[in-house]
């Protein structure tokens, strides 16, 4: 096995009581790649997410990320954008990019002052107008649209500078004009800093729009009579780029149709 | 024309409406005093406005004869200092254990089910205790009011820092917060506002504690003053103070909305958190 990869699952299992969710799940990610998680609703998808970011540990198997394990909780080494609650009400825009810096300088307080607080604003202020909402900082998150919500949500996350970005359905909630921009932002973001992305979605368009790999967690073995037996694993791990055969792709499309099917009937 | 149902008041008509019945109190008291006053010039039962006016004049503007302080001034600060003092002491007792209850799971095993006990007992029922723990000056009585409405304080914070969702928390902890952290820039400013809401809900029991406390034992104050004046049926007197202490309970309800509004502009912007 090699020690080194930069994000490494080794032989995950993740029970709930009677209940598999996931069964024997392993899999290695290099820096720099952009994950795209698809499944159909109870496939394991947030599990997963929820494995990576440290606030579930498996129930069997282990993870770890350059080698050191990351089960013990959420820690900065993760970043993470959410559907919703991302960014914190009584914080201004500004303030909620400032809060990783705060939390970074001054260990009891929390906030930092002076010179130090000046420098923490102007980088926020870099960071802001990287995602487009330079204009707003003084407002609060709920004076914004949804998604300028999401955009402050990356900026604040991108602060701390994650080494792995996990996104859960980041767009689920937006029109999709929106939507498109917000693509265009991610892709941009993740290109010029150079992010490792793990991005879950229901959305199979959009994870071919964006992703570098896509990864398909479906339930191999069904037993009628006891649907929560038997969990999912990764049913196909595709490299997303213009060689994707699109047989493949539409493989994978036929297969998530089909448990959706399944799931609705 | 519409249906009774379906007509609403407008602004003008609102406020006469609402009028309405104070002014028609207002009226059967004053008919009521004139007809009582009329068949006996002593009658103490329902004193004319003159009278009470005379009354308040007595209190409010002279010096009294014993102590050389103006007496609904001296009355009001005692009453007030006691007042102040204690619902500081829950406001903050009861904002650190809600947090603490609320945001640490394994503190909220521990505490919850006590907190949940302490707050059944009536605290009117533990004032002897006080009493006797405490002596009979200030201590006692501002105990009396913490022991009151710090437990419901304390429940109402644990619960708002509950709902907080946990991916407020987790977010938190993904940009490099520890668990300090997280309760100093996270749950406290999202728990203040409720505080605030707390505090206002409180007032009211604090006040019922406070003048059961001075008609028991005290020397000033303004539920001292109108359990003793009652030995007079001085109602000239005691309806003004009556009437005084809501104003005051009102004016503080009032401060402190104002307060909140203007300190956490977010949580008036609605939505989330």
């Amino acid at each position: 096995m090699s020690g080194m990869a930069f994000l490494a699952l080794d032989k995950v299992w993740q029970r709930y009581g009677d209940q598999t969710v996931l069964e024997g799940v392993s899999l290695t990610l290099d820096e720099r790649e952009f994950c795209v998680v698809v499944g159909a609703s109870g496939a394991g998808k947030s599990t997963f997410l929820k494995l990576l970011l440290g606030t579930e540990s498996p129930t069997r198997g282990r993870i770890t990320m350059q080698g050191e394990s990351i089960s013990a909780g959420p820690d900065g080494r993760r970043g993470v954008v959410f559907q919703r609650y991302s960014v914190f009400p009584h914080l201004t825009v500004l303030d909620n990019v400032v809060l990783a810096l705060d939390l970074r300088e001054s260990r009891w307080l929390a906030r930092t002052f002076g010179t130090a607080r000046r420098r923490a604003r102007d980088e926020a202020r870099q960071m802001l107008s990287a995602v487009g909402l330079g204009a707003s900082e003084d407002r609060y998150p709920a004076e914004l649209s949804g998604g300028m919500q999401q955009r402050l949500a990356f900026a604040q996350a991108l602060m701390a500078k994650p080494r792995l970005l996990l996104l859960d359905e980041p767009f689920g909630a937006l029109d999709p004009g929106i939507r498109a921009d917000m693509h265009q932002l991610v892709r941009r973001l993740w290109q010029e800093l150079g992010l490792t992305i793990v991005m879950v979605t229901h959305d199979l368009k959009e994870g071919f729009a964006l992703g570098t790999r896509l990864l398909v967690f479906d339930k191999v073995r069904q037993d009628p009579h006891a649907p929560e037996a038997y969990g999912a694993r990764v049913t196909y791990d595709l490299p997303l780029n213009r060689n994707a055969s699109a047989s493949a792709l539409a493989e994978v499309r036929a297969t998530l149709e089909n448990a959706k099917e399944m799931t609705d009937g | 024309m519409a249906t009774l149902i379906n007509r609403r008041p407008g602004r003008g008509v609102r406020i006469v409406l609402g009028m309405l019945p104070l002014l028609l109190l207002l009226l059967v008291y004053v008919v009521a005093s004139d007809m009582r006053l009329s068949a006996n010039a002593a009658d103490k039962l329902l004193p004319s406005f003159g009278q009470m006016g005379q009354a308040v004049a007595r209190f409010a503007l002279e010096p009294s004869v014993r102590t050389g302080d103006i007496q609904l001034w001296a009355d009001t600060a005692a009453s007030l200092r006691r007042l102040g003092l204690a619902v500081g002491v829950s406001a903050l007792a009861g904002l650190l254990i809600g947090m603490v209850m609320g945001g640490l799971p394994l503190a909220g095993a521990t505490l919850s089910p006590l907190v949940a006990g302490l707050s059944l007992i009536p605290p009117l029922a533990v004032l002897p205790v006080l009493f006797i723990v405490f002596g009979l000056g200030e201590v006692a009585k501002v105990m009396l009011i913490v022991i009151g409405i710090t437990p419901v304080i304390a429940r109402d914070i644990a619960q708002r820092v509950r709902e907080i969702p946990r991916e407020l928390i987790v977010k938190a902890q993904t940009l490099g917060a520890d668990t300090w952290q997280t309760f100093l820039r996270v749950i406290l400013p999202l728990a203040l506002p409720r505080l605030f809401a707390a505090v206002r809900l409180s007032l009211g029991a604090a006040w019922l504690f406070l003048i059961a406390a001075e008609a028991i034992a005290a020397e000033s104050g303004l539920g001292y003053r109108i359990f003793l004046v009652r030995r007079y049926l001085a109602m000239d007197v005691i309806l003004p103070y009556v009437a005084w202490i809501t104003l005051l309970a009102a004016l503080t309800d009032l401060v402190m909305a104002r307060m909140s509004r203007r300190l956490f502009r977010w949580a008036e912007l609605g939505q989330q958190g």
